[in-house]
């Protein structure tokens, strides 16, 4: 379980901002989570419930994912085509000189708190 | 209640992780300490592989094994067995150990006369590549049942490898593992990797293996 490590981590880097800004209370977290993170949402989300009730400022937060698309782009022929349809080899050239260039995001984007 | 506003973080959710990664390496630095994290599948032979490196490097080198184990504690024993201090980690459930994990485990373990600590992470070729433990080097274990095509299926695993080694070579005629394909596709993952194929059951490569361990912990701990 991956993602229960992810959601402490989470959990530990919104305490600690909310501690900075003198935060009570938190509504919601949201996380940017790119197609090819390794990140299965479902599994965040039960973690996620089982996680906060452990925490005093996190008890009621919603947990929000936002998807990033991956893409690869292709040294070759200078193309980028979306990772997950064609994986390691360029489908412009053929090439398997391809590396992602989004895709693999793991982030704290915003929360909601007062 | 107040009013909710929104607050912008962006932050990688591993961020937290990364410092006390380097935190720990600074630490280990400066107590002259070599971390090396081993990673590989459950079953590849990672226990065995630990004991003939110690057999090897336990005169030479003071060694210290953390053993990560979602439960029990029969990794540790059969090292405790090998006459070098050992303790076991529990991660409570969780398929990999970060850095703050490993800070508590070398606490634990005591590390102010150890020269090589070996930390043998959860048996799992995803989570433990995504955590920083905060070792000096990373190396794994493919063995020949597992198949060549691992780098292909678990490409962040060997990415993040300085070494892998490649356990059980005395069982290849019996599998349809292909060592120069395995080769070539970690190479793609990663051109700096070094590959070692070795047995631990009969010892075979398991001297170039431990060369490259002593000259790392002297590299580290002269440099």
């Amino acid at each position: 379980m991956h993602e229960l490590g992810i959601v402490f981590h989470v959990i530990k880097s919104v305490e600690k901002v909310a501690k900075e800004n003198d935060i009570t209370e938190i509504a919601s977290v949201t996380l940017e989570l790119g197609q090819v993170s390794g990140v299965v949402f479902s599994y965040m989300e039960d973690c996620w419930k089982w996680a906060v009730k452990k925490t005093e400022l996190l008890q009621n937060a919603e947990l929000r994912m936002e998807e990033i698309p991956a893409v690869t782009y292709c040294e070759e022929c200078g193309k980028t085509y979306g990772t997950v349809e064609h994986g390691k080899i360029c489908p412009h050239c053929q090439s398997e000189k391809t590396y992602l260039i989004q895709g693999n995001e793991a982030n704290i984007k915003e929360i909601e708190a007062c | 209640m107040g009013e909710f506003k929104v607050l912008e973080i962006k932050q990688s959710i591993f961020e937290d992780n990364d410092k006390d990664a380097e935190a720990v390496r600074a630490e280990l630095k400066e107590k002259g300490v070599f971390l090396l994290n081993l990673m590989s599948s459950p079953g590849s032979g990672k226990t065995t592989t630990l004991c003939r490196t110690i057999e090897l490097l336990k005169n030479q080198l003071r060694i210290g094994i953390m053993e990560a184990d979602i439960d029990s504690d029969v990794d540790a024993k059969t090292i405790a067995e090998q006459g070098v201090k050992s303790i076991q980690l529990h991660t409570g459930g969780m398929c990999h150990l970060d850095a703050d994990m490993t800070r508590q485990g070398l606490k634990g373990l005591g590390i102010e006369d150890v020269d090589l600590a070996i930390l043998e992470n959860v048996g799992n070729l995803v989570c433990p590549a995504e955590f920083d433990t905060g070792s000096v080097k990373n190396a794994m274990i493919l063995s020949v049942p597992e198949g060549h095509d691992k780098p292909l299926k678990y490409p962040l695993m060997f990415s993040i490898c300085d070494v892998v080694l490649i356990n059980k070579i005395d069982v290849m005629p019996y599998f349809d593992f292909d060592l120069e394909k395995c080769k070539e596709y970690i190479a793609m993952r990663n051109p700096n990797a070094k590959v070692i194929p070795i047995c631990a059951r009969t010892g075979e490569g398991m001297e170039e293996w431990a060369a490259w361990l002593k000259e790392e912990v002297n590299e580290w701990q002269t440099n």
